[in-house]
């Protein structure tokens, strides 16, 4: 008889192309970086200035990167935990398609130019059309899944990143309302200060739910596979769920301080960021507790040192978010290279790393191998990109409180201390080493892409028997 | 009689619910009865590890899954 399977087919796929658009977006990191340390790089080229490719950089880390990290994972998580094979025939095949049209898509038109210039949301609106389809029949295929599962629980896991399916599906939805004008062009809904709230409502929640409730999804399922052992508190993690949705709704006007914005809409934003702090440290300590017991594992097991490592930084970033989030310390941070830093943290140092982990925890299994090609190559990859992350997040702290302090100092008579030309100038030697932290992280990626092309390489395709439950 | 209530009535009931709300969640999630449940969920990554080594690839199958 023949036996089901899994379908791995579609998580493959994203798991192939993680490693691509990773590398693919970072890449165009490394050039923007080039850019702004080395000022008239690309001079006269239009689709190559920085106002262009800073978009493109962005979509494709978070979108692309991040987005088909979150695909493979959750595909992967939602069967083996469901133990049922993924629900909706072909619209399976269709979100990863479809996924990788718009990443095409946004890599044409962006550099072309056609923005709608909200960040994160830059994409033109028959392109939000397409994304909203997309996403409607991921959340068909993911929910379907849950729907058939042969367990009676929906592991944590599930409900994080059924969380983020929902959530992005509205704030994308909501945020993209738009009357188009031609088919490049259009303008928002809504007016003034309105659209910039529903701009970092939307832009906040993208990172506490694209880049954090998926996440922490991920986290849930491989930091507890490859320890070994059941994650150090279920209960923590039900308390970690409901609180961290229900917070992260309300913090986004804290992009907004100083602004239009009503003053209490910005103390709002401000309160809720900082009671924020709560519930990711919750998350964090549940998960590297679970390893509990087992620390002798970080020394030997680099997928492991990826896993953790990113929690590490994640309760880094969640700690100095909410702080820069009060109102006096954001007058400091505001505008300056200080928010890079802060978003890289999180961006290379949480969601990069575990994304890493997970891919190369799968890779193996999808491609019926027993480990990578090479873990030394991992261990390696493991130390470049710390370094590299640590290299770009302390230059980008250092030269934003410089710039903070130097943008602020006034002389006794009230004028300004410093030209803002001067703080750019004092500015260069951090971009230098903001650049080579970039160029090794990315470095690293080469290195993973060399290790997946060689543990592919002869393999066949493995897809795992779906679990026969035991007769009760 | 009339009901007196303003907005910020409703701000300061709508902290106190949110509050009951969490507190409840809590009690809930730490609940003894829960315990077995969530013993059980928390395994749940473990449940099928005797697939792998079932795995079968599906060059050699049919399952309508290679385009």
């Amino acid at each position: 008889m023949q036996q089901e399977t899994y379908n791995y087919r579609v998580v493959r796929q994203f798991a192939v192309m993680t490693v691509v658009w990773g590398i693919v977006g970072m890449l165009v990191g490394v050039i923007i970086a080039a850019q702004l340390a080395f000022p008239t790089l690309t001079d006269g080229i239009s689709w190559l200035s920085y106002g262009r490719l800073r978009p493109l950089h962005t979509n494709a880390v978070i979108f692309a990167f991040g987005g088909s990290a979150l695909f493979a994972t959750s595909y992967y998580v939602v069967q083996r935990t469901c133990q049922a094979r993924l629900f909706g025939g072909p619209l399976v095949g269709f979100t990863f398609w479809g996924w990788q049209l718009i990443i095409v898509l946004a890599a044409v038109t962006l550099p072309l130019g056609i923005t709608s210039g909200k960040e994160y949301a830059e994409l033109e609106w028959p392109i939000d059309i397409l994304i909203a389809v997309v996403w409607v029949c991921y959340a068909v295929v993911f929910f379907g899944t849950i729907v058939k599962r042969k367990v009676s629980h929906i592991y944590v896991a599930n409900w994080f990143y059924g969380a983020f399916i929902l959530t992005v599906a509205l704030l994308h939805i909501v945020n993209s309302m738009v009357i188009p004008v031609t088919p490049t062009k259009a303008y928002s809904l809504y007016p003034g200060a309105i659209d910039a709230m529903v701009q970092w409502w939307y832009g906040h929640n993208a990172v506490g739910f694209f880049l954090t409730a998926g996440f922490l999804g991920m986290m849930y399922y491989f930091v507890p596979k490859q320890a070994g052992r059941p994650v150090y508190s279920y209960r923590l993690s039900v308390v970690h769920f409901w609180a961290l949705i229900s917070t992260y709704m309300w913090a986004g006007p804290h992009h907004l301080h100083y602004t239009a914005l009503p003053d209490w809409a910005q103390s709002v934003g401000m309160l809720f960021s900082l009671i924020l702090l709560a519930p990711s440290w919750g998350g964090m300590i549940n998960g590297i507790m679970t390893l509990s017991g087992a620390w002798h594992k970080l020394r030997t097991d680099p997928i492991l040192k990826f896993l953790i490592v990113s929690l590490s930084f994640y309760g880094m970033s969640t700690f100095e978010g909410p702080m820069m989030s009060i109102k006096t310390v954001n007058a400091l941070s505001h505008y300056t290279d200080w928010t890079i830093g802060h978003v890289h943290s999180g961006a290379l140092g949480w969601v990069a790393m575990v994304s890493v982990g997970a891919i190369y925890f799968l890779l193996p299994k999808l491609f019926g191998r027993p480990a990578m090609y090479s873990t030394r190559l991992v261990e390696t990859h493991f130390w470049i990109a710390t370094i590299g992350v640590v290299l770009y997040i302390a230059s980008m702290w250092i030269a934003g409180v410089m710039q903070g302090l130097m943008w602020r100092a006034v002389n006794a008579d009230g004028t300004l201390t410093y030209a803002f030309i001067e703080s750019v100038e004092r500015t260069y030697p951090y971009y230098y080493v903001r650049l080579l932290g970039g160029l090794l992280f990315l470095g690293g990626m080469f290195l993973m892409a060399f290790n997946m092309v060689k543990t592919m390489a002869g393999a066949q395709s493995a897809d795992d028997a779906i679990h026969a439950p035991a007769a009760h | 009689m009339v009901i007196d209530m303003d907005i910020n009535d409703f701000r300061a009931w709508h902290t106190v619910v949110l509050l009951l709300t969490f507190i409840a969640i809590v009690a809930w999630a730490y609940g003894r009865r829960r315990k077995a449940r969530f013993d059980e969920a928390a395994n749940l990554p473990f449940a099928d590890d005797d697939n792998e080594a079932a795995t079968i690839a599906d060059i050699n199958n049919n399952t309508g899954d290679r385009a």
